[in-house]
């Protein structure tokens, strides 16, 4: 059924186990079975879901990129509620404003039981500038503090029972669909940022470019990316296993950066009502393979990675950032932080929840 | 024979004729960050193939581009009129991460065109001027903006007083109808409110006919124009060929008016305003260069005061408009004073000559 957007209160949810592998079930112990019978290990994995739509999720995806390149309306279609509010497109009042700013709005969302709450971080300012020099410092500081908040959750001595999760689990990045290769400032923002957050690339409006150049436009921005050692989401040294790895290596190698084509409008078509763009010479059909990789974005970010992606920013992001936190705080007065912010004496001990 | 036929009528043909011999010379310039379909547009518009070779740097290699002007030079001949085409490419403008001051080079290049002619018009051999003014700018706009970026408004500021700008939305397959309309009109409402002037279509003749009229009003509201460009021929499935784009979702064909304006932008460019555009160049443009040059050496003291009153009249950005060499003019005119007061000084000892055998002739006469 179509996610009814509630206006909740705020969800908090669970630190995440460690990754079970629900897909593939355990081998059976080679007990004499007649003796045992059925004990009903695997209802396990039933018991989780449950709790998990009864506590619902966090999700939190951050869209970087020049404006007009059709973000608002691609996390819209995405998740087909009105979660990104567009900027008016035609208002002659808005200004593009000088520098980059920071916006998060929540949802909840609900499909099948299950709750979402989603959170959608724009960042209006983004490379419109004549001077861009820098302008991901605002973005990587925001991606910070978010690791630093939940790291001062975590540290404390009387802890939340669910500590709120505010980090970006994704970032999807718009390239713009020149045809050509990536602009200096895609390289720059994705240098810098590959290593602290989530990157998914992505070709925004996609629907400029042919097959051929489509193709040819993928591969160069593949090389690219791979000459200057930018690792995008999902990373080849996080595969746990090699049913992951050949999984993402096709991932990887043939269909990132996804182009993708957003709208929130509907024709009709053959019959149905479908997501599109009529223009004189034909209707572009968002969720047609033929036309873009809408749908392959779609599966890959909620369907399939989703709680991927948010373990790897528990467990690899996040440690990072803490590891380097504890160390630096070594060198610091105690009770100082880096943020400025007064923390609490780093225990001695390593911190218990460590995965 | 006809008392009241002079024969002046055919005086057209005779210009005609004889431009038509000498050729014409037209030089454009592209302008607009890279990927907005600047070149492939330009080989559409005149059927060549002057990009082939080219080679796209990556994105690295960018990282410390500077902008260039690029000059490709070609010579079309059609129906026996040859025009030699010059184009002048801006690579790399708008690519860099900081492009404050990009525009610098481009407007630096046209006022040494301006200053070249300047020389030249000056010069005692007047027969071979080659003008190498930019006689129009089409500058791409990006379809997936809002409306003009900041880096757009602060180009054009520079050079509007430079150049004849002919804006143009690059790529314009990506935007559906209501979309290209909705961009034109913040197009024009920002062009407006930032006071760029772009080139002007002049006003049809009152006596043309009302469909001229019609079509003539309705290309002027179609600026900026919205174009898409190829040089690939589709054929659809027993139609006849095309140049066009052929997607999953159909075939977009540049020739038809209901896709895009290409159309219309050839019809004004090259049919109806070639040489308008030169004339606009030459009596407006020129001439109001010169006027300041001369102006700002005929009263040193009073020259920073006046210019720069002058730029704050004309742009409110803060970069000043580069100066000419003045020192360089200025010894120009000297000398070419100093040549006219020789050629006087020689006029008057051969009119003394003259006036002095004269005199002998009739004293001879006399005697």
């Amino acid at each position: 059924g179509l996610p009814e957007t509630r206006t909740d209160t705020a969800m908090s949810e669970l630190v995440p186990e460690p990754r079970p592998k629900p897909a593939v079930p355990m081998k059976p112990v080679s007990i004499n079975s007649n003796l045992l019978g059925y004990i009903g290990i695997d209802t396990i994995i039933e018991q989780m879901r449950k709790k998990t739509m009864k506590t619902g999720f966090d999700f939190n995806i951050m869209v970087v990129g020049q404006s007009g390149l059709g973000k608002s309306t691609l996390v819209n279609t995405l998740f087909k509620s009105q979660v990104s509010r567009k900027a008016s497109s035609w208002n002659r009042e808005e200004k593009i404003p000088k520098t980059v700013e920071i916006k998060a709005i929540g949802h909840v969302i609900e499909e099948g039981g299950v709750k979402m709450k989603l959170t959608v971080i724009d960042t209006p300012g983004f490379g419109d500038q004549i001077n861009n020099e820098n302008c991901w410092e605002p973005i990587e500081k925001y991606i910070n503090e978010q690791y630093e908040k939940f790291l001062k959750e975590e540290v404390n001595i009387a802890r939340k029972k669910r500590i709120p999760d505010t980090r970006v689990h994704c970032c999807l990045y718009f390239i713009s669909p020149t045809g050509h290769s990536l602009r200096p400032l895609d390289l720059e923002f994705m240098k810098h940022l590959s290593k602290v957050v989530n990157i998914i690339p992505v070709i925004a409006k996609a629907d400029t470019m042919t097959l051929e150049e489509k193709s040819e436009f993928k591969q160069r921005v593949r090389k690219e990316l791979e000459v200057n050692g930018i690792e995008f989401y999902p990373q080849k040294e996080f595969d746990e296993d090699l049913e992951d790895k050949t999984e993402n290596d096709k991932i990887r190698q043939e269909s990132m950066p996804f182009a993708v084509v957003g709208s929130d409008k509907e024709y009709q078509v053959n019959g149905k009502r479908v997501l599109g763009r009529k223009t004189p010479w034909g209707i572009i059909e968002v969720e047609n393979l033929n036309h873009c990789e809408f749908a392959l974005l779609r599966d890959f970010v909620i369907r399939t990675h989703l709680q991927d992606l948010k373990e790897v920013t528990h467990n690899i992001h996040y440690e990072t950032y803490r590891a380097k936190r504890l160390n630096d705080n070594g060198g610091l007065p105690p009770g100082e932080g880096l943020l400025g912010t007064v923390l609490p004496p780093v225990p001695a001990t390593p911190c218990p929840t460590a995965e | 024979m006809d008392k009241e036929y002079v024969g002046f009528a055919a005086l057209p043909n005779q210009l005609h004729r004889k431009s038509v011999k000498k050729g014409f010379d037209f030089t454009l310039m592209v302008a607009g960050e890279s990927g907005l379909g600047k070149s492939t547009l330009i080989n559409s518009l005149f059927l060549t193939n002057l990009y082939e070779d080219r080679q796209v740097p990556e994105a690295s290699a960018r990282l410390t581009q500077t902008l260039t002007i690029e000059r490709r030079g070609v010579e079309i001949e059609e129906g026996g009129v040859k025009v030699k085409l010059t184009l002048v490419d801006t690579p790399g403008f708008g690519d860099s991460v900081d492009c404050s001051d990009c525009w610098l080079p481009v407007v630096r290049f046209i006022e040494e065109q301006f200053e070249q002619y300047l020389r030249d018009e000056s010069g005692l051999n007047r027969k071979n001027i080659q003008d190498s003014r930019v006689h129009c700018c089409l500058y791409f706009i990006s379809p997936f903006g809002r409306g003009l970026r900041p880096l757009d408004v602060a180009f054009l500021r520079a050079v509007h007083e430079k150049v004849n700008i002919i804006p143009v939305i690059g790529k314009a397959d990506a935007l559906m109808p209501k979309e290209t309309q909705a961009l034109k009109q913040k197009i024009r409402d920002q062009l407006k409110e930032e006071e760029i002037n772009i080139y002007q279509f002049p006003e049809c003749d009152s006596d043309e006919d009302e469909d001229f009229k019609r079509q003539d009003a309705e290309m002027k509201g179609s600026i900026p124009f919205a174009v898409v460009g190829s040089c690939e021929v589709v054929r659809d499935g027993g139609t006849r060929p095309v140049r066009g784009r052929r997607y999953s979702w159909g075939t977009v064909e540049v020739e038809n008016p209901q896709h895009c304006d290409f159309l219309n932008l050839r019809r004004m460019l090259v049919q109806t305003h070639l040489q308008d555009l030169k004339e606009v160049t030459h009596d407006l443009l020129y001439e109001g260069y010169r006027a300041r040059c001369l102006q700002s050496l005929a009263r040193p003291g009073a020259r920073d005061r006046t210019s720069r009153s002058k730029l704050s009249r004309q742009s409110a950005t803060e970069i000043p408009l580069p100066m000419l060499p003045l020192a360089e003019t200025e010894k120009l005119i000297r000398e070419k004073d100093e040549e006219l007061r020789r050629m006087q000084e020689m006029l008057e000892k051969m009119q003394a000559q003259m006036q002095q055998s004269q005199a002998q002739g009739e004293q001879s006469d006399a005697l």
